[in-house]
């Protein structure tokens, strides 16, 4: 074959290659939508974090605003210290709530973030007081088995 | 007594030749590594490689990733609408294929079309001795024949593998959205939250490479020990086939133990 036509077949090959590289990371994969490029990292403590994991996400009224970064054990405070990068876009006031919820019923779990009211800001670094451990079904049931026993106590003092 | 010796005899031989020919085999790549300045020189015979090796697989790595996508797509509804969570098909299609499927069936597809040839054409130069005359003549038979069709299927491979993951998401979406009728922003849109690029399309363009590196590598090999005679080329031919399939299954386990755990 002519060497032209042969070079045109090989550059038709690369760049349909390079297109579908190209709609993989933009279409099928989140490179333009949900990755976070300049961010900012708070920390907070958390006595049980469930199943949340690293890259997981964090939300406030449900957008996405950032991604966890890491999450390590304390083993003198016996805590996980989890370490959010929140996109600089946003500012959350310093005593925001930090909670830690279930999408649906057997979804993922993330970090909802609500604003609190305080006038002074979170800054790199700093720490979110007020969390919300993830809820654990076990401890749920048990609870409500034992208040549910607490009553039947009380119905047979009557 | 004798017959166990005889049988432990026979495990030393194959363990030992075995081994020897993986060494020959790491040579060969250092040899081509050694000799790809000079092949690069000429980078006119690469380029001729890759028409064989990549543009002339296009149509069957294209046919088998729209089915394989169209299978994927019902096999994932059926089983995903008992749930209640047909939307989620766009991410079971595009994982499936990102992460595992495109790079496995594409290295499986090809070590059958282009690693065959290869082994086929190079047995046949040994047998009709041209890689001999090349020598004669002072040309390294590694830089003009090796070298090339090597670094043809390194190049080959990812860019098969990345066009069958596409075309193979297509596939899903035909018959998810277009056949079935599955919500096409949901589609879309759940298969972009959960599908990461460095996680999942960098680490499935990583697979792709290595099988492409193991896929030729053995085609190369098993093209020169061939013995000179037509029975020793289609011996050869199917023994590429047969190896490269099953060290692609085992990679593929071990890369994926490495990446995705």
């Amino acid at each position: 074959m002519e060497r032209v036509k042969l070079d045109i077949w090989v550059g038709i090959f690369v760049a349909l290659g390079i297109i579908a590289m190209f709609y993989m990371a933009t279409r099928v994969g989140n490179l333009t939508s949900n990755d976070v490029k300049k961010t900012y990292e708070v920390k907070a403590y958390f006595e049980n974090i469930g199943g949340l994991k690293p890259r997981a996400a964090v939300k406030a009224s449900g957008v996405v605003v950032g991604r966890i970064g890491s999450i390590n054990f304390d083993p003198e405070a016996f805590h996980a210290v989890v370490k959010i990068n929140i996109d600089e876009r946003y500012a959350f006031p310093k005593d925001t709530f930090a909670n830690i919820y279930t999408a649906g019923l057997l979804g993922e779990q993330y970090l909802a973030l609500e604003a609190g009211g305080d006038d002074v800001n979170l800054k790199a670094g700093d720490l979110i007081v007020h969390t919300q451990d993830a809820v654990v079904l076990e401890k749920l049931i048990s609870q409500f088995l034992y208040n549910s026993a607490g009553d039947d106590d009380d119905k047979d003092k009557e | 007594m004798n017959n166990i010796l005889n049988i432990l005899e026979k495990l030393g031989a194959s363990a030992r030749s075995s081994l020897s020919g993986l060494g020959s085999c790491a040579r060969l790549f250092l040899l081509t590594m050694i000799y790809s300045s000079d092949s690069f020189k000429r980078f006119n015979l690469t380029i001729k490689e890759i028409y064989f090796t990549g543009v002339l697989s296009l149509v069957i790595i294209i046919v088998s990733a729209f089915f394989v996508g169209m299978v994927l797509g019902l096999q994932g509804y059926y089983t995903l609408e008992k749930y209640g969570s047909s939307e989620a098909i766009g991410v079971l299609v595009a994982l499936a294929l990102v992460r595992e499927l495109g790079p496995v069936v594409t290295a499986l597809l090809f070590a059958g079309r282009a690693g065959t040839a290869i082994t086929a054409e190079i047995g046949l130069m040994k047998t009709t001795e041209q890689l001999s005359a090349m020598e004669m003549m002072a040309v390294s038979p590694i830089a003009r024949i090796v070298a090339p069709r090597f670094w043809a299927g390194m190049i080959s491979m990812p860019i098969l593998a990345t066009i069958f993951s596409m075309v193979g998401i297509l596939g899903g979406y035909f018959i998810a959205v277009l056949i079935i009728g599955v919500d096409d922003g949901a589609f879309w849109s759940q298969m972009q939250a959960n599908v990461d690029f460095h996680n999942d399309i960098v680490d499935g363009a990583i697979k792709s490479i290595v099988f492409g590196f193991a896929c030729t590598l053995i085609a190369l090999y098993q093209g020169l020990v061939a013995p000179p005679t037509a029975e020793g080329v289609s011996r050869a031919t199917t023994k590429t086939v047969v190896i490269s399939s099953l060290s692609v299954l085992g990679l593929d386990f071990v890369l994926t133990s490495f990446m995705f755990v």
